[in-house]
């Protein structure tokens, strides 16, 4: 029985790309397919799509912000203005004292949001596979634990922004314990560590439960081969667990990746508005709505979103986030050789979850 | 019938694999270890709660006071959450009908959408995919004007129904940001799968929906479960836009209704209060997860041990 | 969008369905006019005040219930337009970014909005909001302070609902028992006075004064009171930023050197207003600068204030003699979409009658904006401080009036938290603000 799982599974290694069109309803997938798409393509075209497509034209747009010498009065409505409002991102001569240096207020927050991204997304990493590590060992009263690591993560936001800005009061518990008086929610270095502490603390739980998940699919057979082998607890995990979990980890840290470029409400609701150590690019965008810039925060939305769409595809092509299995026919070959590679290895298994090492 | 007989197979495999603790060293050391480790991960994600339903035990003016233990203790914050302007019972069943219908509709579409991008072969796969996530990737705060737009029917939308108010009003967005996660997710474990699993089945007379709804999808279901719990929390913990279209008191989610809570004066942010709506929001959710979570558990053992 | 236009029919009709759906919670039923848009309604002649119907009232929390109830003797009183609340949250930059949404979608429900003191100039210049006519909204009985913050360019956008001043919280215990018999008028007075108490057995340990020194909104009032303390403007009578003075940089580098020198707690430049009345009623500070609200607050005997009885309020001392306080509160404004913009008016006018501030000062504790109020026996009993906030507000001054007041206030937080942080000189951070400020006051 435990046989004809570990064969069956290799086989879909090959049974990758180009050899699944032999599979058995391969007449019209293209119709069924789009069929099978279409609720979510058309629920994301109109919920997202169309209001991406206003806020691109916004972006071009701007109001005119001089009142009235006699009346005080704006005149209403928009013109447009091409690129102005993006030129203006990048030429503005408003600068600011930030963690690293002062410089443009623009590349300041550019230069938070890519920190905390990196330091948050490795620190949960870390945590969030150790999470999963754990919670997949069989034990009693791992529901318990599971949903215990849940916690964090299920608090609203509105509510443990507010949750750690009570920890971290000047004369708040986190202090008490470290027994001297950081000011975390000022407006210094320590404030960009308690959104990262704040944030790992919130998501790692995130990465940790979709880890499981896809340790929960590793066949135990897997291991008892490689143990056959003489295979060490840390090839076990490098060599099997690391590569057969590397699909949903990669979706998992690449979703907390572009989510993280985006924060807001952390620097926001915890440290709050103007502070140039923790003032991420959606922050500075949130106050151009505030002060009634639409233009301009359409703007700077739309860097941010090419930014984060150029860290995506960067995560695609060098994490190899590929969930689909359609490569690039050149990296294809690659793997493929590396394939036939490891199929003569003990531990054969590990390649099918696709992606090279 | 053959389809029955691989699936048990492949259940027992997982159920071997999840009920049997591995040791990889000595077998003490291994188990001490990894229970130092889990208590210490435990501690580490509970600590900051325990401190939420300390703050929200105190009085309600001591919400910044440090000591470990309320001094006195009280249930006042408890209380002033369910006082009757807050309106905070109706919030959460509002919250428990967006998020639960949310989860439910984000899981039925993205799973057939993930089936045919994990088995299908069709032009633009990639192209498909990259667009359910470059939709994601736009910051949400800039997306709520235009919505709000629609929503309620301004210029040019007049054409649009008028959703300000209305469960699908935030319901609908919310499928939009949590079916990217989703579908990608979902994608992932489905094609970790095997197919020959299918062509078994499909051998054995069924049909592709078949075969996916009673292969596919059973052993999918920690990805499926896993995703379930976080497009709920995701909708659950979502708070601009709940806060924009629903504007009705009666229709508000319970993110909105903590954000009005308010001290007595427009100075003191109630922290016991909103730390106590806090632990509200939270417990039942953690009481969800693990009822639910050991009914999958189970759901697989039964499958395999015949 | 280029041009506003009005709106179309079919959303009155759904409004109006929704209103009678929800019982009255929607209002927008009526005819085609209501989309007057935001265009060019300054013009206070072409607003029409008198179309009655259901509306609704945008504010921040209702704290204490009073305003339901105070809403529903409105109805009852009422029949022709009801009015219901719309509730926001408890964080005034929401609340804003809420009206500033409602009010580019053309919201006709949205009738009656609380609106902050400092976004008077926005609201008012961007048409968010319409000018009141004089002659129905006389403002005569109003404290001076409070209608000036409710104008912009001669013209009444609000209508005064509540006020606020800040005021000198001070241990009344422990300057009697170091022989001080009257509170200080002047920094070096208070920081005298703070000397002595600590001088003494067991005090070593307290800090001397903190305001509101934490990188938000209050900042910003601690800001100006320390600049108009000194005698000097940010932004002056003609309108033109004036902040680069000696006097100016004098009165706020008096505060920094109150920080560098420790009498300002270190921490306090993470305290906001909650922060430092809990320091305060813990027994932690000599001085306090904060609002009225925090007296019922320190003198509640349920435990949570060691100092109930053992404080007292005074004016807020200044450089060289008396302070003055930055002035804050709300005003009621119409909105410039409301569709019925009759009831509206009939609900600020109520809201503001002498009978209902009275209950609603009573109930909450926000200053009153009517003179009379401020010697009313039953307020001056329950409120002992009266005759001193009422001083506090008559020479209040209002924070810089400006339509991008979010900048503005952001440049005069980046100059006084820069400078408190000790990154930046008081002389370069004042050079700097005043450049920003020309650019942006013009």
């Amino acid at each position: 029985m435990a046989t004809a799982t570990a064969v069956s599974k290799p086989s879909t290694a090959t049974g990758d790309g180009h050899k699944r069109k032999k599979n058995a309803f391969s007449d019209g997938q293209g119709r069924l397919a789009w069929m099978l798409l279409a609720p979510t393509l058309l629920v994301i075209f109109v919920m997202a799509g169309i209001p991406v497509v206003m806020s691109i034209r916004e972006s071009f747009f701007a109001n005119d912000n001089a009142p009235d010498p006699t009346t005080g009065l704006i005149k209403q409505g928009e013109s447009f203005v091409g690129i102005k409002n993006f030129a203006q991102i990048f030429t503005s001569t408003d600068v600011v004292q930030g963690n690293w240096g002062t410089m443009n207020r623009f590349w300041n927050a550019f230069l938070n949001t890519s920190m905390i991204t990196i330091v948050c997304v490795v620190i949960e990493t870390v945590l969030g596979v150790a999470m999963a590590l754990i919670m997949s060992k069989a034990f009693r009263g791992r529901g318990f634990v599971r949903a215990g690591i849940l916690v964090p993560w299920a608090i609203p936001t509105i509510v443990s922004a507010l949750m750690w800005k009570l920890i971290f009061d000047a004369n708040g518990v986190m202090n008490k314990i470290l027994g001297q008086q950081i000011l975390w929610l000022s407006d210094t270095f320590s404030s960009f560590w308690a959104i990262v502490i704040a944030d790992s603390w919130k998501t790692a739980p995130f990465i940790g439960l979709l880890t499981l998940a896809g340790l929960q699919t590793i066949p135990a057979e897997v291991y008892e081969a490689a143990k056959v082998d003489g295979a060490s607890a840390i090839q076990q995990f490098t060599q099997i667990t690391l590569p057969m979990v590397k699909p949903t980890l990669v979706v998992a840290v690449l979703f907390r990746t572009l989510d993280t470029l985006r924060m807001f409400d952390l620097p926001y609701g915890m440290i709050g508005p103007g502070k140039y150590r923790v003032e991420t690019l959606s922050v500075f965008a949130y106050q151009e709505t505030q002060a009634t810039r639409f233009g301009s925060a359409a703007a700077y939305s739309m860097v941010l979103f090419i930014y984060v769409l150029l860290v995506a595809y960067l995560f695609v092509r060098v994490l190899g986030a590929d969930v689909i299995g359609e490569k690039a026919p050149k990296k294809k070959k690659v793997k493929k050789n590396d394939r036939n590679d490891t199929q003569a290895a003990p531990v054969s298994g590990i390649e099918l979850a696709g992606g090279a090492h | 019938m053959a389809a029955g007989v691989v699936e048990h197979h492949l259940s027992q495999a997982e159920v071997a694999q999840l009920a049997k603790p591995r040791r990889p060293l000595g077998a003490k050391i291994g188990v001490v270890a990894s229970y130092v480790g889990m208590a210490l991960i435990v501690i580490y994600c509970i600590l900051p709660f325990y401190w939420m339903i300390v703050s929200s035990l105190r009085l309600p003016s001591m919400g910044l006071s440090t000591s470990f233990l309320p001094d006195p203790p009280s249930i006042e914050n408890f209380k002033g959450v369910f006082s009757g302007q807050n309106n905070f019972g109706r919030s959460l069943i509002n919250s428990v009908i967006i998020s639960g219908a949310t989860t439910i509709i984000t899981l039925l579409v993205g799973m057939v959408a993930a089936y045919a991008l994990a088995r299908l072969q069709f032009k633009g796969k990639g192209g498909v995919l990259w667009i359910i996530m470059a939709c994601s990737m736009f910051p949400q705060i800039t997306l709520i004007v235009p919505l709000l737009k629609m929503f309620s029917q301004t210029d040019p939308f007049e054409w649009f129904p008028y959703w300000i108010n209305t469960y699908q009003g935030v319901i609908l967005p919310y499928l939009a940001f949590g079916l990217p996660l989703a579908v990608w997710n979902l994608t992932a474990f489905f094609r970790q799968l095997p197919v020959e699993l299918e062509h078994a089945a499909m051998v054995d007379g069924c049909t592709p929906g078949q075969a996916f709804r009673k292969v596919i999808v059973p052993l999918a279901a920690p990805g499926v479960f896993t995703t379930a719990i976080i497009v709920f929390i995701g909708a659950w913990n979502e708070f601009l836009i709940a806060l924009t279209f629903l504007q009705d008191a009666n229709m508000q989610t319970a993110t909105v209704a903590i954000s009005k809570f308010t001290g007595t004066t427009g100075f003191d942010t109630p922290y016991g209060t909103i730390m106590a709506a806090g632990v509200i929001v939270t417990v039942p959710l953690l009481a969800a997860v693990l009822i639910f979570q050991r009914r999958i558990v189970a759901g697989l053992t039964a499958g395999g041990v015949k | 969008m280029s041009f506003v236009r009005p709106k179309r029919g079919v959303l009155v009709v759904a409004a109006s369905l929704s209103a009678v759906l929800l019982a009255a919670a929607c209002g927008g039923s009526g005819g085609s006019s209501s989309g007057s848009g935001g265009s060019g309604s300054g013009s206070a002649a072409a607003v029409d005040l008198t179309k009655q119907g259901p509306t609704e009232y945008w504010a921040g929390k209702d704290t204490s219930g009073n305003l339901a109830k105070l809403i529903s003797q409105f109805n009852a009183q009422h029949p022709q337009g009801k009015v219901t609340f719309h509730e926001l949250p408890d964080n005034a930059d929401q609340q804003q970014q809420q009206m500033i949404q409602a009010t580019t979608t053309k919201n006709p429900n949205m009738g009656v909005i609380s609106m902050d003191v400092v976004w008077t100039a926005q609201f008012a210049a961007n048409g968010y909001v319409v000018a009141l006519p004089k002659d129905q909204f006389p403002t005569d009985k109003f404290l001076p302070a409070t209608v000036s913050s409710a104008t912009y360019f001669n013209k009444l956008y609000g209508y005064p609902a509540s006020s606020d001043g800040g005021l000198l919280y001070y241990r009344k215990d422990l300057l009697q028992k170091a022989g001080i018999s009257d509170p200080p008028t002047t920094w070096s007075q208070l920081m005298q006075d703070c000397d002595k108490i600590k001088a003494q057995a067991g005090n070593a340990s307290l800090g001397c004064y903190a305001g509101q020194f934490q990188k938000y909104e209050g900042l910003t009032v601690n800001f100006a009171e320390a600049v108009n303390g000194a005698g000097a403007v940010i932004v002056g009578e003609d309108g033109k930023p004036n902040v680069n003075t000696d006097q100016a940089k004098q009165g706020w580098s008096q505060i920094v050197s109150m920080y560098q020198k420790g009498y300002i707690p270190k921490a306090a430049i993470t305290w906001q207003e909650e922060q430092g009345r809990q320091a305060f009623q813990s027994g932690q500070l000599i001085f306090l600068r904060n609002w009225p609200y925090v007296y019922a607050l320190a003198s509640k005997d349920d435990g949570s204030s060691k100092i109930v009885g053992k404080f007292g309020v005074a004016p807020l001392p200044g450089l060289n003699g008396p302070g003055v306080s930055s002035l804050g509160g709300h005003n009621m404004a119409i909105a410039a979409n409301a569709a019925n913009k009759g009831t509206a008016a009939d609900f600020i006018k109520f809201m503001t009658s002498e009978q209902t501030m009275k209950s609603n000062v009573l109930a909450t504790s926000a200053a009153p904006t009517l003179t009379s109020l401020y010697t009313d026996s039953d307020i001056t009993k329950k409120y002992p401080y009266m005759p001193i906030l009422l001083k506090s507000i008559e020479t209040a001054k209002p924070r810089p009036k400006a339509v991008d007041y979010t900048d503005v206030t952001l440049a005069i937080e980046d100059a006084g938290y820069s400078t408190l942080q000790g990154q930046q000189q008081v002389d370069q951070a004042f050079s700097t603000l005043q450049t920003k400020l020309q650019g942006l006051i013009k």
